[in-house]
């Protein structure tokens, strides 16, 4: 089994010997280097498609595992290293992640013509790639980290592609801070995991986790914050409720770029974070996740129907999705959850993509602008069509399959504890209101009457390069999750979370619950997804209602909704309004005390050097200068003597003698 | 009853001389005046010289000493007349006050 890790390494280093090769030569490199990139991920894109037929040829064996892993160093106790943990996930998400990547480098060929900076983007791309690929491969914690951190790095140069343009500059450094701040959290997780364990490496963590808990070293609420602390980094980086307002920001990168990153990898990251340590989530952690991810599905769905920009709509769509996965990891749907995950990397990168081509051909963002697109650009409607179809939950594509999974185990967690019934009911309206919002988006791009007559006869279909990864991608979403969930169901039977034996949740008697409750949940979606897709058609197809009056009429909400429940405000005010207010505070310390202290000592220093001055001048001087005063004193006092008159001399000499004499007899005299 | 001589008396005698010569020496401008005072000097502490030797001393060591000074100050008189001569006859005078030609 050797060779599936010599063929992981090289899956893992292309992309990053693409990406180093291109930030040097890439002005040397013929086309700006994108063949070469393109090539980089390409290969990688069919070897891990040749892994994961290794991965079925094994024959459907949940614990197949491969590991192979080298000593980095030392820290404390413990030991860090390099190492791969490739598993049946590993093998879906290496597929996952190189095909996504692939298309996008491809459609980028097009779409990015004639930028400035075309070869420096290839490069930024392919350091995703390897980034993601790292994430994926690794088999220890710290290096989980570190690849989370070059994603998050690699996001922020995407992201702020466009770096001249104000807003785009902002939206990277949004992204980045935001999901820092979910990172301060994971990191502080893993270090209270590292203290108890002493190891980074995967399945002794989730070991020594366990016999942790089960010896009573870690109390059941010390097991749950570690699970909490680590979901925060998933947080920031799979955009859940709180730390979710980089996303539609991060809009601002190029629309592939929004694609891979916003839709299909990155912010997968969290969810796969969450799939991947799912061992070390106790019971009441996952349902924190769970409780974060319907909030977070729920609210963001409802923003994407307020929503006119083509690609914010998709963007608060994917949060939504999102916190699908995140739910139905945190109710027990581990299978369900991991194969939304690929499904929506399909049909979301694909409806990125078509959005970008309509942006292409359109030159706007704003739907409003748009309509009757449908004739001028077949390819891209009957593609973006079949995505719109597969995330609304149309039966048949992967969508249905894989939301079916999630709402069957939402439905079973509820059936289980009757408290949490409202999960399956908030996640059965997000269902109704994802199909309002992507029909709503189909029609108002593709139907309606071309608002704007010059603007739709500019417009016209893609070049083949980005209509090609198009065609491949719908593909994927009508099929996926067909051969992934549906008859053969290998997928939930592939993907299990590592066990370590009894601890932690035990999954299998929810999935059994699922199953029995699966009709049910089907039934029911497919109801919600057609009444989402029919009130779409009434407001934005036949016009039977207007969508203004409608609006209009509910007033105060749709005010709420469509400024994303004031929540950029609300961190204007408090998270950088307080910053800023810490920041003057601070400023005036700086001003008063420190300036005081430097000033003080200026001031001291200035004092002393005055009064060393006046020693010197008064002192010094004056010592100096008093010697020669009095030497000339001397000298004036002894030219007196100096007559040079000889009879003088005499009378000096005769009354020195005469004064030395006498003052003898009177010492004689009196001592 | 009569009067004996003793050192005392002489050692008077000397100090007259020698406040005399003395008195010359500061008063007068004259150069021959000087060396006149300086002569009584001289005389002065020869009659000491003799006057000691007599009173205390056995030998004749004083008379000597007195002997020796009287042809010193001899030659004395001889090289300083010689140089009064020489000044008169560049000056055309011998005031002592005026010849201050070195000091300029």
């Amino acid at each position: 089994m050797h060779s599936v890790v010599e063929i992981c390494l090289i899956i893992l280093f292309l992309p990053l010997i693409s990406s180093t090769a291109l930030i040097f030569f890439n002005k040397r490199l013929p086309r700006g280097g994108d063949l070469l990139a393109t090539a980089c991920i390409g290969i990688p894109f069919c070897l891990a498609w040749y892994v994961f037929y290794r991965v079925i040829a094994v024959g459907h064996d949940p614990q197949f595992l491969i590991t192979g892993a080298m000593q980095w160093f030392t820290i404390g106790p413990g030991n860090a290293g390099w190492g791969f943990h490739i598993d049946n996930l590993t093998a879906v998400m290496l597929v996952v992640v190189t095909t996504v990547s692939f298309c996008v480098h491809v459609y980028s060929i097009g779409y990015m013509r004639g930028e400035d900076y075309y070869g420096r983007y290839f490069s930024y791309l392919s350091l995703f790639s390897f980034s993601m690929l790292l994430l994926v491969l690794c088999d220890n914690l710290l290096l989980l980290y570190v690849s989370w951190e070059l994603v998050g790095l690699s996001s922020y140069l995407l992201i702020g592609f466009f770096f001249r343009k104000h807003s785009a500059a902002d939206a990277c450094k949004k992204a980045f801070i935001t999901t820092r701040v979910g990172d301060v959290g994971m990191f502080i997780g893993l270090l209270m995991i590292y203290r108890q364990t002493h190891t980074f490496n995967y399945i002794e963590v989730f070991r020594g986790v366990q016999e942790a808990v089960q010896s009573g070293a870690w109390s059941e609420t010390t097991w749950t914050i570690a699970g909490i602390l680590l979901f925060c980094g998933a947080i920031g980086k799979s955009a859940q409720f709180p730390l979710h307002v980089w996303l539609p920001d991060a809009m601002e990168g190029p629309t592939p770029v929004s694609a891979l990153i916003h839709a299909a990898t990155m912010v997968a990251a969290g969810v796969y974070l969450v799939g991947r340590l799912y061992p070390l989530f106790s019971p009441d952690a996952l349902l924190f996740i769970a409780y974060t991810g319907l909030i977070t599905a729920f609210f963001a769905a409802t923003i994407a129907i307020t929503q006119f920009d083509i690609k914010r709509v998709l963007a608060y769509s994917t949060i939504s999705q999102l916190g699908y996965m995140m739910t139905a990891l945190g109710v027990g749907g581990f299978a369900a959850g991991l194969c939304h995950l690929m499904t929506h990397a399909a049909f979301k990168s694909l409806l990125f993509l078509c959005s970008g081509s309509v942006i292409h051909a359109a030159h706007t963002q704003d739907m409003r602008e748009m309509g009757s697109l449908h004739k001028k650009m077949p390819v891209t409607f009957w593609t973006m069509l079949i995505g719109a179809a597969a995330i609304s939950g149309v039966p048949l594509f992967s969508g249905f399959y894989s939301k079916d999974a999630i709402l069957a185990s939402a439905l079973g967690f509820g059936m289980e504890h009757p408290n949490h019934r409202i999960i399956f009911i908030g996640l059965l309206i997000g269902a109704g209101i994802t199909g309002f919002y992507m029909f709503r988006l189909i029609f108002m791009t593709f139907f309606r009457a071309p608002a704007d007559d010059h603007r739709y006869r500019h417009a016209h279909e893609s070049p083949r390069i980005m209509t090609g990864p198009l065609v491949v991608l719908a593909i994927l979403s009508a099929g996926a999750g067909w051969f992934a969930l549906g008859e053969h169901g290998w997928f939930e039977r592939l993907v299990v979370p590592y066990s370590v034996g009894t601890a932690g949740v035990a999954p299998a008697a929810v999935e059994a619950d699922g199953h029995s409750a699966h009709n049910i949940a089907m039934i029911l979606s497919i109801v919600m997804a057609g009444a989402g897709i029919l009130i779409s058609a009434v407001f934005y197809y036949w016009k039977t209602c207007s969508a203004e009056r409608w609006a209009k009429a509910l007033g105060p909400i749709y005010r709420l909704v469509y400024n994303k429940y004031y929540i950029d405000e609300l961190y204007k005010k408090t998270a950088v309004g307080g910053t800023l207010i810490a920041m003057r505070i601070l400023a005036v310390f700086d001003r008063v005390v420190i300036d005081g202290l430097v000033n003080f000592s200026a001031y001291f220093v200035r004092a002393w050097s005055y009064i060393s001055g006046a020693f010197d001048l008064h002192v010094v001087d004056g010592a100096v200068n008093g010697l020669a005063w009095g030497t000339r004193l001397v000298g004036t006092i002894s030219t007196l003597f100096q007559s040079g008159v000889v009879q003088n001399y005499i009378m000096k000499v005769v009354a020195i003698v005469a004064f030395i004499l006498l003052f003898q007899n009177i010492l004689t005299t009196f001592l | 009853m009569m009067l004996q001589p003793t050192l005392s008396h002489y050692l008077v005698v000397s100090s007259c001389l020698f406040v005399l010569g003395l008195f010359i020496l500061v008063t007068r401008r004259h150069a021959v005046r000087l060396l006149m005072g300086i002569e009584l000097i001289l005389n002065a502490a020869n009659i000491n010289l003799v006057a000691f030797n007599h009173y205390t001393a056995t030998g004749l060591d004083g008379h000597v000493f007195a002997i020796f000074v009287m042809i010193l100050a001899a030659c004395e008189a001889a090289v300083a007349l010689a140089i009064i001569l020489a000044i008169y006859q560049q000056y055309a005078n011998i005031d002592i006050d005026r010849m201050n030609s070195m000091r300029e």
